[in-house]
């Protein structure tokens, strides 16, 4: 393989480099730039024509002269080097290591950009994943394989509910933990360090694979970050067998620098400025996840990220939504009134839950329960909205039964502490408990057998 | 097809999935091989002798100079026995088939053939056929049994037609042999197989169009009661994300009364496929009893498969549809998400820097969307008498708002508009199906079918309920500014009356072994159970019946959840129940008719 080196760079522009006369140059290719003072750049051919090439370069374009810039292309596509080492290491974006130790040597290196998997060599996701979190165990079920992102905002405390998660995942009957692929995505030094302290605390540190590019790192390289994570996560699944829980934090920074790049190349903008193939760049990284036929592994993929201005709307959230399998959303209204974790119910959904839950997964409420418990939550909320227009007083009593239960359903079923781990039957009791507070005839989400079972007037 | 030998050229530019490249004679719409892989496109645009091609596959580390090569003729699919119960890519490669071989990503290059050549087809030709004969194009040389429920009719292919002047006698065959041979006006001898052909974008010919005269049948209550789709015409499920477009498109697929279903996953979850595959296998089609796949094929070009091979995977389902419909079958083409059809026609224009128009569109968005829409229809076709292609495609609008290009460029032309909503979706309000917003074009027509089929009364009971909805939506408002009791007790008993029928009609859970599917008759029983007890209870209350009573009545609970009681052969349960619950009404009334003879 021989390596191509040129010096006739013509433009330098939000992190895009133009080089000229160089032919035959391979779109994707991984590319070296050497800058005045001597340091290496790490760049990819994103266009690639008989005249000219343009190279997205990782670590921005800032402080390169056109005259001293030497680029390197390597004849490669960007790749990471795999082995069973890699657990318990610190990675950037491009792969290489930041936490003082050697890099990987391996033969085995896989380019980040994987070819989609056959939806033929799928299997649906089936088993259920007790988080030990009520509102996400038994009203949002999380399955081995499935994306279920976290939507959040600033200052909601998504990084802690994200590591309460990794602390407690694990199957009802196994206490086989996950391996964890961390990628976090302009995070603060603060956010860097909690989670590495989580990972140390809970043990889990040997079991972590962290791919890490902070607030003041370069944005290009929040580009090639997830994919170098989730290039290891398959790498984890399904070479090694393991079941890989990935957290991915914060989408929206990854989001933010696509738009840079997309801007500097002058793509056609969609909404908000991002380019009309943010959906599909999102949805390669999200499709990494899952189950494949006759492979022990799997990724289930946890990705945070924070809603603009609160908006649901945005369309980082919005695309976001379109491609996982349901969302987990927080709300800062719960938040300021002191409930942790604080899970907006209603607009959160785990459309895998349906496969997961019941009889051979859990237990044969489950499905009904967390149905009369969302019918419920919703009418409360209607009412508590009536309430505060005509007041509380002029209430029917029917009504006061569920501006009560909307109280207690926040207080007791919602809000656990962060230590709290609960297993599936606690949250279907607890369930059951604010549920009893109605009689039987106003549950009509919830079949006979199982009141008579369950219905505390009942038993 | 083509016998030419390909003409070979370069490729001079990479960008992404659009690549410029110099063919001399190359055509626009031609299809193209690139690079070392031979990657599959097609050509999009000449500009003197350069072309531009948008490539179905990842052009990593394609570069300039590598080879190209002209293939002649135009994304075609091969339309032959075979074709059901298969899953498919945008561009028909056969993904089980490509599993076997190659594992479980999709490598590049590959190109199996859609149909499996090795194996044989039992061939019964056409009685009515003889030698010498004149014969046209779609016309029926014989059949083949292609699945328990499905008989192949095996046609002519669309461009030939002459004399017939050789077919073969009944017997097995392979795909390639020869079944018969046609000789063309102009003396050229076609060698007809069971398979033949046909580009994905250029509409199979048909005698004549006709009108839509009969519903679709669901088995969805709203959708079949409230919103009633003729076969034959088009129908759009917006809804913002996760409020239930697939659920309701896979509804569909389940339960509908048709003969072919063809599901298009276009820029969709992977895993949505494999629930279809998963589960089709073990559902029977409630009107013929055989494993659902028996009628049931995939194309699926999922949110990570690349962009240009999604806008062709429309176009393929669409002309499969069209086929099975020229042998005179009923077929229902869902399509989700006909958004990510058109973000992949913005993501190309884009890249060809055409002028964009709306939110980044180009201007020929909306022929575009109309043009394909219009390709479904009830036909008279060339050999088969009717057939129709109903199709109904997702649009997934940003943010959920409606009034978005791709939305409102769609609700303008289609008949049936199923719109989803989050609110409802939010309270677990399933299908999230809304409505005040939705609509059919065609209640009429549908109800002509019902007032003949099912009940006279349907039309009748239908405008109530959506009266008392109608009604229900301002009581509310007035509710919400100042109290309930500002209603009189006859207000209450339409709210009343309004939640039995949201929960006991519209309401209907795809998950439940009993509920998932609802026949006419029950549909309409259920509807009118739950009014006839609101028109009792209405009377109860002009004669002075406090509301509250009425709303404790244990029978209203069990009204709620007759839908997963009773299934669609429980009609007589159902009535029995009918009764029960109209003679407590009846009973409630005796004590105050009595009360009220008597003086104070
Ligand atoms: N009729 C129904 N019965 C029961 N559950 C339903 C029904 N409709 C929708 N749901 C629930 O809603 C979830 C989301 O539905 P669905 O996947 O169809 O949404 P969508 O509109 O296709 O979203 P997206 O645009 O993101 O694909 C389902 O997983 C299921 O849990
Ligand atoms: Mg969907």
């Amino acid at each position: 393989m021989s390596a191509k080196e040129y010096r006739t760079a013509s433009s330098a522009r939000g992190g895009l480099l133009t080089v000229a006369n160089v032919p035959n140059i391979a779109f994707g290719d991984r590319v070296h730039i050497r800058d005045q003072q001597g340091n290496t750049r790490n760049g990819q051919v994103i266009r690639s024509s008989d005249e000219e090439v343009l190279i997205q370069v990782f670590e921005g374009t800032s402080e390169l002269d056109l005259e001293s810039t030497w680029v390197r292309f390597l004849d490669e596509p960007v790749e990471i080097a795999l082995s069973p080492e890699i657990l318990g290491r610190i990675f950037n974006g491009l792969g290489e290591p930041r936490d003082y130790r050697p890099p990987i040597v391996s033969s085995l290196r896989r380019s980040i950009s994987a070819a989609a998997f056959n939806p033929a060599a799928r299997t649906y996701p089936k088993e259920f994943i007790q988080t030990g979190i009520s509102t996400i165990d038994g009203l949002n079920s999380l399955v081995r394989g499935q994306k279920l992102p976290i939507f959040s905002a600033s200052g909601l405390p998504h990084n802690r509910l994200a590591a309460q998660i990794v602390r407690q995942a694990k199957l009802p009957d196994d206490d086989s933990r996950f391996s964890v692929v961390f990628a976090a995505m302009g995070v603060s030094y603060a956010d860097a360090r909690f989670f590495q302290e989580e990972f140390a605390s809970s043990g889990v540190l040997g079991n972590v694979v962290m791919f890490v590019n902070m607030a003041d790192d370069p944005p290009v390289e929040r580009l090639s970050l997830p994919r170098m994570a989730l290039t290891a996560a398959e790498y984890l699944a399904f070479d090694l067998d393991r079941h890989v829980l990935v957290v991915m934090t914060d989408m929206t920074h990854y989001a933010e620098a696509l738009r840079e790049v997309a801007t500097a190349k002058g793509d056609v903008p969609a909404r908000k400025g991002y380019p009309g193939y943010l959906y599909s760049d999102l949805a390669e990284i999200y499709e990494r996840s899952g189950r494949i036929k006759d492979r022990h592994g799997s990724i289930t993929l946890v990705p945070v990220l924070s809603m603009p201005s609160d908006d649901i709307t945005h369309p980082i959230p919005d695309l976001t939504g379109y491609i996982t399998e349901g969302q987990i959303v927080l709300s800062r209204e719960l938040h300021n009134q002191g409930i942790y974790p604080p899970v907006h119910i209603s607009p959160s959904l785990s459309r895998l839950m349906k496969d997961g839950i019941g009889k051979d997964f859990t237990r044969e409420d489950h499905p009904h329960v967390s149905n009369q418990l969302y019918a419920l939550y919703a009418r409360a909320l209607e009412t508590r909205n009536l309430a505060s227009i005509i007041g509380a007083d002029e209430l029917s009593t029917r009504d006061r039964r569920y501006l009560e239960f909307a109280d207690a359903f926040e207080n007791r079923f919602v809000r656990q502490s962060e230590d709290e781990d609960r297993s599936i039957e606690e949250t279907l009791n607890l369930a059951w408990d604010l549920l009893s507070t109605f009689p039987p005839q106003a549950l009509t989400r919830v079949n006979e057998t199982e009141i008579a079972k369950y219905h505390r007037q009942s038993v | 097809m083509n016998t030419t030998s390909n003409r070979k050229g370069k490729i001079k530019d990479i960008n992404g999935p659009i690549v410029t490249i110099e063919l001399p004679g190359v055509q626009n719409g031609e299809q193209v091989r690139i690079g070392s892989l031979g990657l599959y496109g097609e050509v999009i645009s000449l500009e003197g002798n350069e072309a531009l091609a948008q490539i179905y596959e990842s052009t990593e580390m394609v570069r300039p100079g590598e080879s190209v090569e002209g293939l002649g003729h135009p994304l075609s699919v091969e339309l032959g026995p075979g074709l059901i119960g298969g899953i498919f890519d945008g561009v028909q490669r056969p993904l089980e088939a490509m599993f076997l071989k190659a594992g479980d990503q999709i490598p590049r290059g590959l190109s199996p053939l859609p149909l499996d050549r090795d194996k044989v087809w039992h061939f019964v030709p056409s009685e009515n056929l003889e030698p010498n004969m004149p014969i046209i194009n779609g016309a029926v040389l014989g059949r083949v049994q292609e699945t328990e429920t499905i008989e192949h009719r095996i046609l002519v292919p669309p461009n030939i037609s002459g004399e017939l002047i050789e077919l073969a006698p009944e017997g097995d065959y392979h795909l390639e042999e020869s079944i018969g041979q046609v000789r063309d006006q102009q003396g050229e001898i076609h060698h007809l197989k069971l398979y033949h052909r046909w580009p994905v974008r250029r509409p199979r010919p048909y005698q004549s169009r006709d009108n839509g005269i009969e519903p679709l049948i669901t088995g969805q209550r709203i959708l079949d009661t409230f919103f009633p789709l003729l076969k034959g015409s088009k129908c759009a499920v917006p809804g913002p994300f996760g409020a239930g477009k697939t659920v309701v498109q896979h509804q569909v697929a389940r339960w509908a009364n048709a003969d072919i279903v063809i599901y298009v996953g276009c820029g969709e979850r992977g895993n949505e496929l494999v629930d279809v595959l998963d589960s089709f296998p073990k559902l029977k089609d409630p009107y013929t009893g055989r494993p659902l796949m028996d009628r049931t094929l995939l194309i699926a070009n999922t949110s990570n498969m690349p962009v240009v091979a999604r806008e062709a995977s429309i176009y393929v389902g669409i002309t499969i549809a069209e086929y099975y419909r020229d042998q005179g079958y009923d077929v229902v083409m869902l399509a989700d998400s006909t958004s990510r059809w058109a973000e992949a026609l913005r993501e190309v224009s884009g890249r060809l820097g055409q002028m964009p128009v709306e939110e980044g569109y180009p201007a020929y968005l909306a022929s575009r969307l109309a043009a394909f829409y219009e390709r479904a229809g009830r036909v008279d076709t060339m050999d088969c008498g009717k057939g129709s292609v109903t199709l109904i495609g997702a649009v997934s609008p940003p943010g959920g708002d409606f009034s978005e290009p791709v939305t409102s460029h769609t609700k303008e032309i289609i008949q049936t508009f199923w719109a989803l909503s989050k609110e409802l979706a939010d309270a677990r309000h399933y299908p999230a199906i809304d409505w005040v917003d939705s609509f059919s074009a065609d209640v009429s027509t549908a109800a002509e079918w019902w007032h003949e089929n099912i009940d006279r009364e349907w039309e009748k009971r239908r405008s109530q309920a959506l009266g008392m909805l109608a009604r229900d939506a301002e009581l509310s408002r007035i509710v919400n500014l100042v109290g309930p009791e500002a209603l009189s007790s006859a207000q209450r008993w339409v709210l009343e009356g309004a939640a039995l029928i949201k929960e006991g009609v519209l309401q209907q859970s795809a998950l439940d072994p009993v509920d998932t599917f609802s026949s006419p008759e029950k549909q309409f029983m259920l509807l009118d159970l739950i009014l006839s007890v609101y028109d009792a209870g209405a009377d109860l209350i002009e004669l002075g019946v406090p509301v509250q009573e009425l709303s404790e009545m244990s029978v209203l609970a069990r009204l709620r959840r007759c839908k997963e009681l009773y299934d669609s052969n429980q009609i007589d349960q159902l009535n029995a129940f009918r009764e029960e619950a109209l003679n407590d009404f009846k009973e409630i009334h005796s004590e105050y008719a009595q009360r009220g003879e008597q003086p104070a």
